[in-house]
């Protein structure tokens, strides 16, 4: 590990303060400190915000204000999240080990980078890592990448069971920053590869998220569920988090559906979501969506598997919420 | 280069460490607390598994530094401080829940902690309940725990048998 200054802010302001070029924000660093381990993240400077003040989990205005610095596990375990927000609570659930959960905050759960072998690997290229250098997952090992929005510079996807709770959510990301505050959605936290693979999200050097605040919850019932290759302790292979409001004559009055491992971002299935409202809550529906969404997946040789694994996942998740 | 101090298992330490130190290393190398193991350093076996603050946490994943004005508590530091055993620590004994022994120091601090967690886990029905510890409860709830002799059936019987 190159060696590197290490200093506890005290609050938000003097962390941006004491952000310059090679600094990084340390939050729990269960992602971070593994990386800088494999020589893949190399901070000359860790600032550590895990001790900062934000670490409240409040109602507000019908909605809820999470603290960028509340523990995952805390956030999972809070009252308001399991009875208003079930669905958070399950993907938090869903995610890492309780001790990985006790360590990780908010903030660094969405940050987190992505789990592709070629990127944690220094000898190999990877555009994500070193730009132009290339894409080894493309001929290679790409059976967990993405089959949707990817670009010819990057096939991975973004790793997080939270963030796709919160793109259903429709969750607001305050940050402060070098040049003030500002407030940026999910989805629109995270970005698609395109030609900049090594940018993961919007964000500006040295913004610092400070809260995440969610909406009041969407009507309907929601659930999270996880596909993995062990029964706990693993990553997503694909993820939905759903919402669902089935009208009294039986039609879709509301639909939310966002999927996980499938994108380098929460993915937001939008084409899903318009094709349901108005329709009947049937199976038939839930199939005829599901495939409007995943008519615009473009699988690579080795990852086929997943888009009959989205589109049942998506069609079981929806039966189950139907009253 | 950082000035630390750290309480562990009941005693104050302070101590010049590199910030480069991970937990797991500081308690091995300079305090020869050789109880906490290291299985792969990347979170990813819970071999390492110590509490801070009294929650269950990867030492391999916590810098030193970030440890400043903590409370650790290590395999050596679960007893009573009179060379009795933690009950966890007789109900492994006593049900075989180990055969190498290696996870054994992490699988007794994870399993100290998640007793002292309140709420559901993935795999608990109603949400707004803090459910009994059954064994799919547990098995879940020690999942960042490998054991690569496959012990799992007795550490689960050992950890029924301690509960809350
Ligand atoms: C073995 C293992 C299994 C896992 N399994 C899963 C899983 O199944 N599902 C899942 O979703 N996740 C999983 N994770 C990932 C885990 O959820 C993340 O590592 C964790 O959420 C990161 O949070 P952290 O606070 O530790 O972030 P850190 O590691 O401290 O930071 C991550 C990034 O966020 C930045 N950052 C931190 N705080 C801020 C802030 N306030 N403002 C701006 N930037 C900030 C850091 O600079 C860094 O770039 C797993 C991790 C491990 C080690
Ligand atoms: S998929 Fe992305 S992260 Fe993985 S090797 Fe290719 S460029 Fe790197
Ligand atoms: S050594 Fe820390 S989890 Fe494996
Ligand atoms: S007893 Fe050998 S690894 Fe668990």
């Amino acid at each position: 590990m190159r060696p590197f200054e290490y200093a506890r802010a005290l609050d938000g302001p003097d962390a941006v303060a004491r952000f310059r070029p090679g600094t990084m924000y340390l939050g729990g660093g269960t992602n971070l400190v593994d990386l800088m381990r494999l020589g893949v993240a190399e901070p000359d400077h860790l600032v550590d915000v895990s001790r900062l003040p934000f670490d409240r989990v409040e109602a507000s205005d019908g909605g809820l204000r999470i603290g960028a610095a509340v523990r995952n596990s805390d956030l999972a375990a809070h009252p308001l999240v399991r009875e208003r927000y079930p669905m958070l609570a399950r993907a938090l659930l869903a995610g890492a080990s309780g001790q990985v959960r006790n360590m990780a905050t908010v903030a660094g759960n969405l940050l987190q980078r992505t789990r592709c072998p070629y990127f944690q690997d220094v000898t190999k290229a990877c555009n994500k890592r070193v730009p132009g250098s290339g894409c080894p997952a493309i001929p290679g090992d790409h059976r967990n990448h993405a089959i949707i929005g990817h670009s010819e510079a990057c096939v991975a996807v973004h790793p997080s069971d939270m963030a796709v709770a919160l793109a259903a959510l429709e969750a607001r990301v305050h940050v402060t920053g070098p040049d003030g505050d500002r407030v940026v959605p999910i989805p629109g936290l995270h970005r698609l590869p395109g030609t900049e693979p090594h940018r993961d999200t919007v964000l500006e050097p040295g913004e610092l998220i400070t809260t995440v605040e969610l909406p009041s919850p969407p009507a309907g019932s929601s659930q999270y569920r996880k596909v993995r290759e062990r029964a706990s302790f693993a990553f997503a292979l694909v993820s939905v988090a759903a919402v669902l409001d089935v009208g009294g004559d039986g039609t879709v009055r509301g639909c939310r559906l966002a999927l996980g491992g499938v994108a380098h971002v929460p993915w937001r299935a939008e084409r899903a979501e318009r094709a349901l409202l108005g329709a009947p809550a049937t199976e038939e529906e839930f199939v005829r969506a599901a495939d409007a969404e995943l008519d615009q997946a473009r699988p690579l040789p080795r990852n086929g598997y997943k888009v009959p694994l989205s589109r049942n996942l998506i069609v079981r998740t929806l039966r189950e919420l139907t009253p | 280069m950082a000035e630390i101090t750290v309480r562990v298992n009941g005693t104050e330490h302070s101590l010049i460490v590199d910030t480069r130190l991970s937990l797991l290393d500081l308690l091995r190398e300079r305090l020869g607390l050789t109880g906490s193991k290291k299985g792969c350093d990347h979170g990813q076996c819970g071999a390492c598994t110590v509490l801070i603050d009294g929650r269950r946490s990867n030492a391999c994943l916590a810098l030193a530094v970030t440890c400043d004005g903590l409370d650790v508590t290590t395999v050596e530091g679960l007893g009573d401080g009179d060379g009795g055993l933690h009950p966890l620590q007789a109900a492994f004994i006593e049900h075989d829940a180990f055969q190498c022994g290696y996870c054994t120091p992490g699988q007794l601090c994870s399993a100290a902690g998640m007793l002292t967690e309140p709420g559901p886990s993935a795999v608990t029905e109603d949400l707004m309940e803090d459910p009994p510890l059954t064994p799919a409860e547990i098995r879940e709830r020690m999942s960042g725990n490998l054991c690569r002799c496959g012990a799992y059936v007795n550490i689960v019987t050992a950890i029924e048998g301690v509960r809350r």
